[in-house]
């Protein structure tokens, strides 16, 4: 029994030893300038950034994206062999390099999309007043119902 | 494009659009264009003070027309698995007849966006929510996945997605195992542009639908509200929705 | 009672075959049960018979009769505590016990078949607090603690006189909490089935009823696994308590159909779920009503009929009913569509103006009878560890009157031996 207790701690503190010798994982450059903080402070906070705001959006509907999961995605994301970014199956996926080594789930892309919305589609957001984007037929004169 | 300029002030945009609604025959009106709204500066809140709401002449609304249907699958990318019964639907089409007379009507039907949902009175975790303008949504990160507000939804609203999901639209993020349905485009509305049904429904169809803020008198809906009869679907349980409709 | 001794309490002897066979073979159903829920979670609620019509299928058949089921077992503990019939007080450690086991197989169920399990969290973390929902999850933590204290206060040597405080208290609290369970269906205002103010009290007779079948073959089967004695002074009082219980039943079952049929706009499902389509009418008449209520109260109240055999037999069509009439209320309610346009006849590509079909999965059947199998696995644990059963439940260790019966008889036989000598 004793044995068998031993051999078993002696199998874990091995797994659990493994990845340390390794030293903890380089993340995958990202494609912005600068991020909103330190990496240093980005690592022990990006959680709490990400769950205020994901808190504000959703019932407050404030839609400040700079520090969105959406903004993390465009910087971070990682393209795989074929040139697209790879999704969170993949083991490359900027999120998982880190949440890998730290043994911690990242439950976010059991909904959102892992991947970053290609540029194009971002482009057709409206910067001005959404009537020019979206009302084609705005050649009725204007005339209150009578 | 008409005079919409940048340069002019909110009150103009507004006045112009506030004039596409206009009176052919009595209990038929032509809605030219839908209302559009301002893009609410990012770092605000939504305002108690709007609430927005839909006006769907069901008049206008052809049968054999599924374009809002369509708009709202591509919008929110919304798979079908070929399961009829499980699959999501924000939006359907639906016909009614009256069995004495033949009094047929065809129109969609979605998240009545009531402003008694008894969704959110039913959520234990308060992810079914009524936004301060009158939107009523999933906070799918505290959705359990109990379907409690399908059970309470008069509407039948609401889905529940039944399998893993990939490749979400960024603006709808959905997985498996929680509850969803319209959230009357809020990407799309915080931004100030209409709801994809809308807009659908005005460049393929006939221009059956108008969006607007039901308390904002300079825009379209709240005027043809305020002038010509329209209905709630099952107002007699007081959900007072913010889906109206006309010619039912 | 004074004239009575203490009764000895002992655990059940786990080192008999039939005793670990049934640990077995329950661990079994259950661990087969936990599988079914992996498979229904991994791969998402689409294999299930459940989809956007019918939202709520056979784990909650399952975990709705257990539910409350839990709160009816603890009634056999009430009588004597609250209201002082001493005769059952000695199966009250039992009946706790029973009720905790119930209540925790349904939860499991339950919990089981959210769409996102891994937040159980969350349900306990974020309280809407206008969510009957929200206040059941109050209610069933609550009654577990509460019931917890009072089986302490039942256990304890020193406490044991002290136990009807807390013994009330949980009497108290599982009839709120019954009410509540019955409440989730009678609030939905949409669903014609369902929004009725009968649907509390029915629930209450409901748990009543299956909450003493299931006590009574517990018992039965732990005494006769056991090999303890068990006379009939007890389980002739639970025999008319389970005829009243499923009389109540089936009464306020009636009603609840009678009142929504005097409603104009409710006589087709009334229609529906009695006399029109095969299925549902089928379970109601011939499950429900039949072999639920019929044969029970036949076999409870023919005094010919009067056994241990017998008695076990209706508790157990009582179950069988039980579920039936679960499943009608839950499944037949939802396969009624809403009424959206009163007057029109509808129809749409999301099944509106049609009645939803549903058929069980056997993961969903699967789950459902694991939590049955982690409830009795908790009470067969449960009572080979502790205390729980007193060692005799013989008529004269429990009843004074046959006490004193039976040694009048035998001082008579003392005193003239019989003349046919």
């Amino acid at each position: 029994m004793r044995l068998w207790a031993a051999l078993l701690l002696a199998l874990t503190l091995i797994g659990s030893a493994a990845p340390s010798f390794a030293g903890p994982p380089e993340l995958p450059k990202a494609s912005g300038e600068k991020c909103l903080a330190e990496p240093a402070a980005m690592r022990r906070t990006h959680m709490t950034m990400l769950l205020h705001r994901r808190d504000a959006t959703m019932h407050q509907g404030v839609r400040a994206t700079a520090n969105g999961l959406k903004a993390c995605l465009d910087c971070h994301a990682v393209s795989g062999t074929d040139g697209q970014p790879v999704g969170i199956d993949s083991d490359k996926h900027f999120c998982r390099v880190c949440h890998d080594y730290a043994a911690v789930s990242v439950d976010c892309f059991e909904c959102h999309n892992p991947r970053p919305e290609p540029k194009r589609v971002q482009a057709a957001m409206p910067e001005t007043t959404p009537s020019e984007e979206t009302v084609p037929a705005q050649d009725t004169k204007p005339e209150g119902p009578q | 494009m008409s005079g919409c300029k940048i340069s002019q002030t909110r009150r103009d945009v507004l006045k112009t659009v506030a004039g596409t609604a206009a009176l052919l025959a009595p209990g038929v009106f032509l809605v030219a264009a839908p209302a559009p709204s301002k893009a609410r500066p990012e770092d605000s809140m939504a305002q108690p003070s709007v609430r927005w709401g839909l006006l769907i002449d069901t008049n206008r609304c052809d049968q054999e027309c599924t374009a809002c249907v369509t708009a709202c699958k591509d919008e929110m990318r919304l798979p079908s698995h070929g399961r009829p019964a499980s699959d999501p639907q924000y939006i359907r089409k639906v016909e009614l007849a009256e069995p004495k007379t033949g009094f047929t009507r065809s129109l969609p039907v979605m998240c009545q966006h009531c402003t008694n949902p008894p969704c959110a009175d039913v959520c234990p975790t308060g992810a079914s929510f009524k936004r301060a303008d009158g939107i009523v949504l999933v906070d799918r990160h505290i959705c359990i996945g109990c379907r409690y507000c399908m059970m309470a939804c008069p509407y039948k609203a609401r889905s529940f997605a039944h399998e893993a999901q990939t490749g979400q639209a960024p603006h709808n993020p959905r997985g498996k195992g929680c509850v969803e349905a319209c959230t009357l485009c809020v990407h799309r509305v915080d931004a100030g542009v209409v709801p994809a049904c809308v807009e659908a429904c005005h460049a393929k169809g006939r221009g059956a639908m108008l969006f607007g803020d039901l308390m904002n008198p300079e825009h379209a809906i709240t005027q043809v509200v305020a002038q010509y009869p329209t209905s709630q679907i099952r107002a007699d349980l007081k959900t007072d929705p913010g889906i109206r409709y006309h010619g039912i | 009672m004074a004239n009575l001794p203490d009764l000895v309490y002992q655990e059940i002897n786990s080192k008999r075959p039939c005793f670990r066979a049934a640990v077995v073979i329950l661990g079994l159903i259950f661990l087969i049960g936990l599988g079914a829920a992996y498979y229904m979670e991994h791969s998402g609620h689409w294999v299930t018979g459940m989809s956007n019509e019918v939202v709520w299928g056979m784990p909650h058949v399952f975990a709705v009769f257990l539910i409350v089921a839990a709160s009816g077992a603890l009634n056999v503990a009430s009588i004597g505590s609250v209201f002082g019939k001493s005769v059952y007080k000695p199966l009250a450690p039992l009946s706790a016990l029973l009720a905790l086991a119930l209540l925790a197989g349904g939860l499991a169920v339950l919990v089981l078949d959210l769409g996102r399990p891994d937040r159980l969290i969350v349900a306990m973390s974020h309280f809407n607090f206008k969510s009957i929902f929200a206040a059941n999850i109050i209610l069933y933590t609550g009654f577990f603690g509460i019931v917890l204290v009072y089986l302490w206060f039942m256990m304890d040597r020193r406490l044991k006189s002290k136990s009807s405080g807390p013994g009330t208290f949980a009497f108290i609290w599982r009839l709120v909490l019954t009410t509540g369970t019955g409440s989730i269906f009678g609030f939905l205002v949409a669903r014609e089935a369902y929004s009725s103010a009968v649907m509390a009290p029915l629930f209450i007779a409901m748990s009543l009823s299956f909450g003493t079948a299931l006590f009574i073959l517990v018992m039965l089967a732990a005494y006769t696994m056991d090999r303890r004695p068990l006379g009939v002074v007890i389980t002739e009082r639970l025999r008319v308590l389970l005829a009243v219980f499923v009389a109540a039943t089936a009464y306020l079952a009636l009603l609840q159909h009678v009142t929504a049929a005097y409603w104009a706009g409710r006589v087709e499902v009334v229609d529906f779920l009695l006399f029109g389509s095969g299925f549902y009418s089928f379970h109601f008449w011939g499950v429900q009503m039949g072999i639920g209520t019929f044969f029970p109260l036949m076999l409870t109240l023919v005094p010919r009929m009067r056994s241990h055999g017998t008695l076990a037999f209706a508790s157990f069509l009582v179950v069988i009913g039980g579920l039936a009439q679960v499943f009608i209320i839950i499944i037949g309610g939802q396969a009624w569509p809403l009424t959206l346009f009163p007057g029109y006849e509808v129809e749409s590509s999301f099944f509106d103006g049609v009645v939803h079909g549903y058929s069980p999965s056997l993961p969903e059947i699967l789950l459902g009878l694991g939590g049955f199998a982690l409830a009795l696995l908790i009470v067969a644990l449960g009572t080979a560890i502790l205390r729980f059963l007193p060692v005799s439940l013989a008529d004269a260790e429990i009843d004074p009157h046959a006490r004193k019966h039976q040694a009048e008889t035998k001082d008579e036989e003392e005193a003239e031996p019989a003349p046919a000598a």
